[in-house]
């Protein structure tokens, strides 16, 4: 078990690696240059041009710039953005909450609505209370995020004045200004989110349910609730958790179209505007510590198999 | 049942939410992107200067009629054509208590001239030396006559900031400036929030009302006019134009419209490397047709609700060096397929035009490319994002590339560096010599009649000999606040200047 432990956490360091690898590689194809498009409007001054390349060090051959960026992270320095010359490790702290929070009660969301619709739709199945379920799940899958964000908006803020329209406040802050504020953005997340754990969920219930040992446990008198809840759901949450944290995963990825909409200073408004903006320390800093928490998360998931399924500890 | 609760909760919500703001003089204000770094010196965005307007005063500022008036100057003089006296105002403190002297005058322009990597060096290069002449005046020296430089003053290369708190903060003096303006920072969490407080010590202190400024970049113009509609705004820097008509409904609301300092309009490659080979880079009469098979007016009634206002010159009518005698002319097809005809170039002549991927531009060009078909032109329509478009187009890799300017308040600013052989931002490589002589005429002639002249005559070759450039329309500043916010002046720069603003 430890020695398993070891082993996968001594798999992230060789991931990591590759992975700066392609951050760094794959930027270099994004066409324009920096120094052009930090200038904007100001690029009339070749002189000045010069200066923004040698300092940012664009003049230098793409190896000794990527050397230069590893040894700083290696020393937990992500540099400073190009274009509001802030740390990068400062932007990712002032974001990670946000983000986390948004995650998280998204998450929350989809889990209170996926999960038990998926159950129900599973034990009910082929009857009106599934095929609404399915409707719902649709729904959830088919609406885009920024459509369904601007509705929300102009429902909820202009027609009837109850929630404000964007923007973020820290919940140490403010906490009802706090859920004011995110409510709309997580419900949006939480429902696309909902619907592929309520598809996940129905499908492995389904397979759940008709197992052998269904069978053997309803044989023996064991009430439908415990069948359910006991020898069915317990099964069928594998693969259901290993969704779960993916997913979760890809919320604190940040809500790119999302997080644009309600204007949620996160990490997917961070990543964006820094790509656009060719803010190149930015994207490096946060596609990295996003790679970072997934690779975590993969491991937590892992670890969670083990603690559900007590057959895994044995290998 | 769990409708009624979640309504409720929302209710809940909804009532603590928006009970602040008993109107203690705070104001909020939407900006169309986040402001890049608040440094005088390096900064480059136009939404930047929205900020500094509040945060840091300059020596001279612009009126609503583009006139200079004194800010942290009280006037100036030249001496000769080469030589500038200023006279600065007393009293004058800097945030962090500091007064501002001569010496402060003196560090700040050498800052913006020298610092590694200063983006106003450009404005400011023709000085060749500034000094103290007494605790109230100093005086500039020029390389040669330059009649704009007064006027490069009256934005962030004259910005007047705080030697000490400079010193301190060498290139982090952003992330917390010092100036002399009406307000002082307070906080900035990017992408989120800039934070000023009123500054009690400011020089102009009895036209300051407001206690509290926030500026909140919000990007998405339907989300930043629902946050002015439910009130989560007081103001908002841009109104798109097809909005003008809701907002106009609301009666809470009100607009401010203002012709820009600026203008939209065609760059054409005429001699940047090999794609400036087309029958449009190398035939004026090819280019001419194309002009004349584009109606300014109808694609300004589809795309923009008929606000902006029609152009075939650079400088808007609201600039006294504005030429009256250069009109958009009347899309004429027939006589546009008669000068292809002339030109002998074979049709569907191909175009291809570069455009940034922007919704309202995307469709600019689609309207174009319907245009000039009827005259016997095939237009591609190549649309890119913009920070690629730029490059694209400093490259020489365009044909033709619909670019905006934002504009200055003097002539040249809008004119030499595009046009000049030697302009750095000339994409296109236009060049004339005569056109070049009369353009650094134009920056030396210090008689505005003259100066018109020139002007006048350098837009006769330059437009209607050799059809360089077409240009379509200048855009408008449209801000929208809430009624109950009053003394809002607007300049066409596009500035929120908070000098007069107040609550009622």
């Amino acid at each position: 078990m430890w020695a398993w432990l070891l082993r996968r956490i001594g798999q992230i360091i060789p991931t990591l690696i590759i992975l700066s690898f392609m951050i760094f590689g794959l930027q270099q194809l994004m066409p324009g240059d920096p120094a052009l498009i930090l200038a904007g409007e100001e690029r009339g001054d070749p002189l000045v041009l010069q200066q923004i390349r040698e300092e940012l060090k664009l003049d230098r051959p793409i190896v000794e710039q990527y050397l230069y960026w590893v040894g700083n992270v290696v020393q937990g320095d992500f540099g400073f953005s190009w274009r509001i010359r802030m740390p990068v490790t400062d932007l990712i702290l002032q974001k990670l909450p946000v983000t986390i929070q948004l995650a998280t009660m998204s998450f929350l969301i989809a889990i209170v609505i996926g999960v038990p619709l998926g159950i129900l739709s599973a034990v009910k199945r082929d009857t009106p209370t599934d095929w609404a379920a399915n409707g719902v799940a649709l729904f959830g899958i088919s609406t885009p995020n920024f459509w369904l964000g601007i509705m929300m908006i102009l429902l909820f803020s202009v027609e009837l004045g109850w929630l404000p329209p964007s923007g973020y406040v820290p919940l140490w802050e403010d906490p009802v200004q706090s859920l004011a504020t995110t409510i709309m953005p997580a419900f949006v997340l939480g429902t696309g989110v909902a619907s592929v754990l309520m598809r996940h969920t129905r499908a492995a219930m389904l397979t759940a349910l008709s197992q052998d040992y269904i069978r053997t446990a309803r044989a023996k008198g064991v009430s439908e609730k415990s069948v359910i809840r006991r020898h069915a759901l317990r099964n069928a949450l594998i693969p259901v958790v290993t969704l779960g944290t993916i997913e979760f995963g890809r919320l604190l990825a940040g809500a790119v179209l999302t997080e644009q909409i309600f204007t949620i200073p996160g990490f997917g408004k961070l990543v964006v505007d820094a790509v656009f903006n060719r803010d190149y320390p930015v994207v490096q800093g946060v596609v990295l510590a996003t790679a970072l928490i997934f690779v975590l998360l993969s491991l937590i998931a892992d670890i969670l198999y083990m603690a559900i399924n007590p057959r895994l500890r044995q290998a | 049942m769990i409708r009624k609760t979640l309504a409720m909760g929302l209710v809940a919500l909804a009532a603590l939410s928006t009970a602040p703001a008993a109107q203690a003089q705070n104001i909020r204000i939407g900006l169309r992107e986040d402001p890049d770094i608040l440094d005088p010196t390096l900064a480059r965005t136009f939404v930047g200067r929205i900020v500094f307007a509040g945060l840091c005063d300059k020596l001279f500022d612009i009126n609503d009629k583009l006139e200079i008036v004194p800010q942290l100057a009280t006037g100036y003089r030249w001496e000769d054509p080469q030589s500038l006296l200023i006279t600065l105002r007393q009293g004058v403190k800097f945030h962090d208590g500091d007064p501002m002297t001569a010496e402060s005058v003196v560090y700040s322009l050498n800052r913006h001239l020298t610092m590694q990597g200063s983006f106003r060096r450009g404005e400011i290069n023709s000085m060749t030396a500034v000094e103290v002449v007494d605790p109230q005046t100093v005086r500039i020296r020029l390389r040669e006559p330059f009649a704009p430089f007064v006027s490069q003053l009256t934005d962030r290369a004259g910005m007047i900031v705080s030697p000490r708190a400079a010193e301190a903060a060498g290139r982090n003096f952003g992330n917390r400036p010092v100036c002399a303006g009406p307000m002082r920072f307070v906080e900035r969490v990017a992408q989120d929030r800039i934070v000023l407080e009123r500054f009690p010590e400011y020089w102009d202190a009895s036209r300051i009302h407001l206690n509290r400024v926030t500026y909140l970049p919000i990007p998405d113009n339907t989300v930043r006019l629902a946050n002015l509609q439910s009130g989560s705004l007081e103001m908002v820097q841009t109104i798109e134009p097809d909005d003008l008509r809701q907002v106009n409904r609301n009666s809470r609301l009100r607009v401010s419209v203002s012709d820009e300092l600026g203008y939209q309009g065609i760059t054409i490659n005429i001699g940047n490397g090999a794609r400036a080979q087309t029958p449009m880079g190398q035939n004026p009469r090819v280019r001419e047709a194309f002009e004349l098979a584009i109606d300014r007016a109808a694609i300004n009634q589809v795309v923009y609700e008929g606000q902006y206002t029609p152009t075939a010159q650079a400088v808007p009518p609201s600039n006294p060096f504005h030429a009256r005698s250069i009109q958009p002319e009347a899309r004429n097809v027939a006589r546009a397929r008669q000068l292809l005809a002339e030109a002998g170039v074979r049709t569907p002549v191909p175009v291809e035009m570069t455009v940034p991927n922007n919704p309202d531009l995307r469709q600019v060009a689609e309207v174009i490319q319907a245009m000039v078909r009827e005259a016997g032109f095939e237009l591609r329509i190549n649309a890119m994002e913009f920070a690629s478009s730029l490059q694209a187009a400093t490259r020489g890799d365009f044909e033709t590339y619909l670019l905006a300017w934002s504009g200055r308040a003097d002539p040249d600013g809008n004119t030499w560096t595009f046009i000049h052989t030697q302009g750095p931002q000339n994409d296109g490589k236009y060049s004339n010599p005569e056109v070049d002589r009369l353009l650094n005429e134009a920056r030396v002639e210090t008689d505005a009649a003259k100066r018109l002249a020139l002007y006048e005559r350098m837009w006769q070759i330059s437009l209607r000999q050799d059809r360089h450039r077409i240009y379509l329309w200048h855009r408008k500043n449209i801000v929208g606040h809430s009624t109950r916010l009053t003394g809002f002046v607007p300049v066409p720069d596009g500035l929120i200047r908070l000098q007069g603003l107040r609550f009622n």
